[in-house]
C-alpha cells in the first residue's frame, strides 16, 4: 500500500524536468521545489524524468541533486530517485562496506524482497560494480555471519502459495531440536530459513507455535547480547511478518536519542511504494501516535519536509 | 546391447520378415538374451537384457524430447532427474551449475520453480546429505558476475587460499572448506580463470589436477576448461561396455551444446583424441539416434 499522493493529472513530464532544472538554477536550491516534484511522484514516473532530465539537459538527474544539496535530505533524496533496483543495489553495496548493522541490512534486502525483486537488484549490483553481490557479501562477511547471508543473498524463493504441510511438521520438529541444543548457525537451520519458500516457512513456523508453545522468536531470544541471534530474529520477522519487523525499524530509527536517521531514510525511501501504508497503520498501533506526526516531532528541515512528502502527509 | 541405440531399419529388414520357426532358432542361438524354460519348454527373455534393450530403443525418443525442449526446461528437467537418482548423477549438477551462464542458469531455476513447485537450490538442500551437499547448493544458487573486469591481486590471493587449503585437506577436508567453496560459487568465471593461471604458477600443476575429490575437480573444469571437460565426458560416454549414466551423457552433451560451443569441442575432441566426433559417434552409435546426433552436430558447427 503506498503512501504517495500524486496529483491528478500528472504534469507532463518535461515540465517537471523544466522546474527541477529552474530549481538547480541560481545561487541556492529550491528545495520545496524539488520535494514537490519529487516527493509526489510513483517510480515509474521518477524514471521517466530521469530519462527526460538526461535527454533534455545532457546530465544525470542524480548528479545535479547531489551537487545542490547535502546531508540527510540529500541522501533521502538520492536514493528515493534511484529505481528500486539500483537503490537495493546501492544499499547492499554500502551495507558489505561498514560494519555490524549492515548485517541487518544486508539480511533486510534479502528477505523482504520478492524473488525477482531480489534478482533485479542482483543484476543492478553486477551492472553498477562489475562483481556479484554475492562476492561481496562472501568477501566481507565472516563465520556464522556469512553461513546466514550468503544463502539469504543467493536465494531465488519458488513464489507459488502451495504449502506442505508434513513437510512444515518436519522441519518444524528439525528447528526446535536444533534451537533446544543452542545449534543456531546449523547447517539444517539455515538451510530451511534461506530456500524453503515464505508460506512454507510460515507454516512452519505455525506448526512449531502449535507444538512446542512458543512463537520461535522466543526460543531465539536465549542470550539477548548474542548478535547473531538477533540476527536470526529479525531475518524470521523479515521472511514471515514483514510490516511488523519494519514498524520495529522505524519506531527504534525515531526513538534513538537523536534519531537514527539512515534507518528511517532507509524504511521510508524503500518501503514508500510497498507496504509503508500498513507499516503506519501498525506504527500507530504501537504506539498510539500517528508516523507522520512521530516524524514531524523528531525529525527537522528539507529532510522533514521531504519525508512527510513520501509519507502523504505535507499538504501541498 | 553394445554402443548406443539401435539399428531400426535392419529390424524392420531382418527381423521383420521372420517366422515363427526362425524367430524361434533366434531365440535358441541366443542363450545370453533368452532363457530356456527347460520344464515348460520355452524361452523367455533375460530380464536385464530386456530392459538394456529397452533403454537403447527409447534413446532415441529421449533425445528428442530433450532437443525440443526449451533450453530453460531441460535442464529444469534435468537437474530434478540427477537429484532423484542421487549420487552417481550429482556431476549432471555441477555441470548445469557451473557451465551455463548467469542467464541460463537463472531460465532453468525459473523453469524449476513452474515445473516443480519448489526452487533447485531446496531441493538440492533437502534431499542430498552427504559432505558434497555445502559446494553444490553453492553452486545451483550462483548468479554470477559476467563482465570482464577482474581483481588480479585477488585472483591471486584466492589461487594462494587453495593451495594452501589442498595442501592442508589432509587435516581439513576441502569439502568443510567454506572459503574454496566461496571462491569457486561466487567468483566470476574470468576471475576463477585468471586464478587457474596463478595457480599453475604456483603448484606446477592445474588446478583440477591437484584436487581429489570429484565434485570439486568437476566444478574447477566447467568453470575453467568446460569444453576440455567436455570432450572427457563424450570420450567416457563413448567408451565400449559403459554404464548407463555415463551413456546418456552423449546425448545429454550433444543436444545441450549444440547451440553454443559444439564447434569448439568438436575441435578440442579431435586435438585430445586424434579422432573427429562424427567419425566416433558412426562407429559407437545406431540408427535413428546415431542419425539424430549426426545431424545436431553437423548444424551447429555451420
Amino acid at each position: 500500500m503506498s503512501t504517495l499522493r500524486i496529483p491528478q493529472p500528472v504534469p507532463p513530464v518535461a515540465d517537471d524536468c523544466e522546474q527541477l532544472r529552474k530549481a538547480f538554477a541560481g545561487w541556492g536550491t529550491n528545495e520545496d521545489l524539488i520535494i514537490s516534484i519529487l516527493g509526489h511522484r510513483n517510480a515509474a514516473q521518477r524514471k521517466l524524468i530521469r530519462e527526460t532530465y538526461f535527454e533534455t539537459y545532457g546530465e544525470d538527474l542524480l548528479k545535479a541533486l547531489d551537487k545542490e544539496l547535502s546531508n540527510d535530505f540529500e541522501r533521502l533524496v538520492h536514493l528515493w530517485t534511484l529505481d528500486p533496483a539500483e537503490r537495493d543495489a546501492f544499499l547492499a553495496n554500502e551495507a558489505t562496506k561498514r560494519w555490524t548493522s549492515s548485517n541487518q541490512v544486508l539480511m533486510e534486502i534479502a528477505c523482504t524482497r520478492s524473488s525477482d525483486q531480489l534478482l533485479f537488484a542482483r543484476k543492478a549490483y553486477h551492472a553498477r560494480y562489475k562483481k556479484s553481490l554475492e562476492e561481496d557479501v562472501a568477501h566481507h562477511t565472516t563465520g556464522e555471519f556469512r553461513k546466514l547471508l550468503l544463502p539469504l543473498v543467493s536465494s531465488y524463493r519458488y513464489e507459488g502459495d502451495e504449502v506442505n504441510l508434513t513437510l512444515a511438521k518436519t522441519e518444524a520438529k528439525l528447528l526446535h531440536e536444533k534451537i533446544s541444543k543452542k545449534a543456531y548457525s546449523d547447517d539444517e537451520l539455515i538451510r530451511i530459513l534461506a530456500t524453503r519458500s515464505k508460506p512454507q516457512i510460515n507454516a512452519t513456523l505455525n506448526h512449531y507455535k502449535d507444538e512446542f508453545g512458543k512463537d520461535i522468536n522466543k526460543d531465539l531470544k536465549a542470550d539477548p547480547k548474542d548478535e547473531f541471534l538477533a540476527l536470526l530474529r529479525s531475518t524470521v520477522k523479515c521472511l514471515v511478518r514483514t510490516e511488523r519487523y519494519f514498524e520495529k525499524a522505524a519506531r527504534l530509527a525515531i526513538n534513538k536519542r537523536g534519531t537514527d536517521e539512515g534507518a528511517l531514510t532507509r524504511v521510508v525511501a524503500t518501503r514508500a511504494e510497498i507496504d509503508l501504508k500498513i507499516i503506519a497503520d501498525e506504527y500507530q498501533r504501537r504506539s498510539s501516535v500517528p508516523l507522520d506526526k512521530a516524524v514531524a516531532k523528531d525529525t527537522t528541515g528539507d529532510y522533514e519536509k521531504m519525508l512527510l512528502a513520501i509519507l502523504g502527509h505535507d499538504d501541498v | 546391447m553394445k554402443g548406443h541405440g539401435v539399428e531400426e531399419s535392419a529390424l524392420v529388414r531382418i527381423l521383420g520378415k521372420w517366422d515363427p520357426l526362425e524367430r524361434e532358432a533366434f531365440r535358441k542361438k541366443t542363450p545370453n538374451l533368452f532363457i530356456e524354460d527347460k520344464e515348460r519348454h520355452f524361452q523367455r527373455w533375460d530380464d536385464h537384457y530386456a530392459r538394456l534393450l529397452k533403454h537403447e530403443f527409447v534413446r532415441f525418443k529421449n533425445t528428442v524430447l530433450l532437443w525440443s525442449m526449451h533450453p530453460w526446461e531441460r535442464d529444469a528437467r534435468l537437474v530434478k532427474e540427477a537429484i532423484k537418482k542421487g549420487k552417481t548423477s550429482y556431476g549432471v549438477l555441477v555441470e548445469i551449475a557451473c557451465t551455463r551462464s548467469s542467464e541460463e542458469l537463472l531460465g532453468a531455476r525459473k523453469a524449476y520453480h513452474s515445473l516443480f513447485d519448489h526452487s533447485i537450490e531446496e531441493d538440492v538442500a533437502s534431499h542430498i546429505h552427504g559432505i558434497e551437499r555445502k559446494l553444490l547448493v553453492a553452486l545451483v544458487s550462483a548468479y554470477r558476475y559476467e563482465g570482464p573486469k577482474i581483481k588480479n591481486e585477488h585472483a591471486k590471493s584466492e589461487a594462494k587460499i587453495i593451495y594452501d587449503a589442498i595442501k592442508n585437506a589432509h587435516k581439513k577436508p576441502i569439502n568443510e572448506d567454506d572459503e574454496v567453496i566461496r571462491i569457486l560459487a561466487t567468483r566470476s568465471k574470468p576471475h576463477l580463470k585468471a586464478l587457474y593461471n596463478h595457480y599453475k604458477d604456483i603448484s606446477g600443476k592445474n588446478l583440477d589436477e591437484d584436487l581429489d575429490d570429484i565434485r570439486f575437480k568437476e566444478a574447477v573444469q566447467c568453470l575453467c576448461t568446460p569444453q576440455i571437460y567436455f570432450c572427457k565426458v563424450l570420450d567416457s560416454a563413448l567408451k565400449i561396455d559403459v554404464d548407463k549414466n555415463t551413456k546418456k551423457a552423449l546425448g545429454r552433451v550433444i543436444v545441450t551444446r549444440a547451440d553454443i560451443d559444439i564447434k569448439e569441442i568438436m575441435a578440442d575432441y579431435n586435438n585430445l583424441y586424434g579422432v573427429t566426433l562424427p567419425h566416433k559417434i558412426q562407429e559407437t552409435a545406431k540408427g535413428n539416434y546415431k542419425d539424430f546426433l549426426l545431424n545436431l552436430i553437423a548444424r551447429g558447427s555451420n
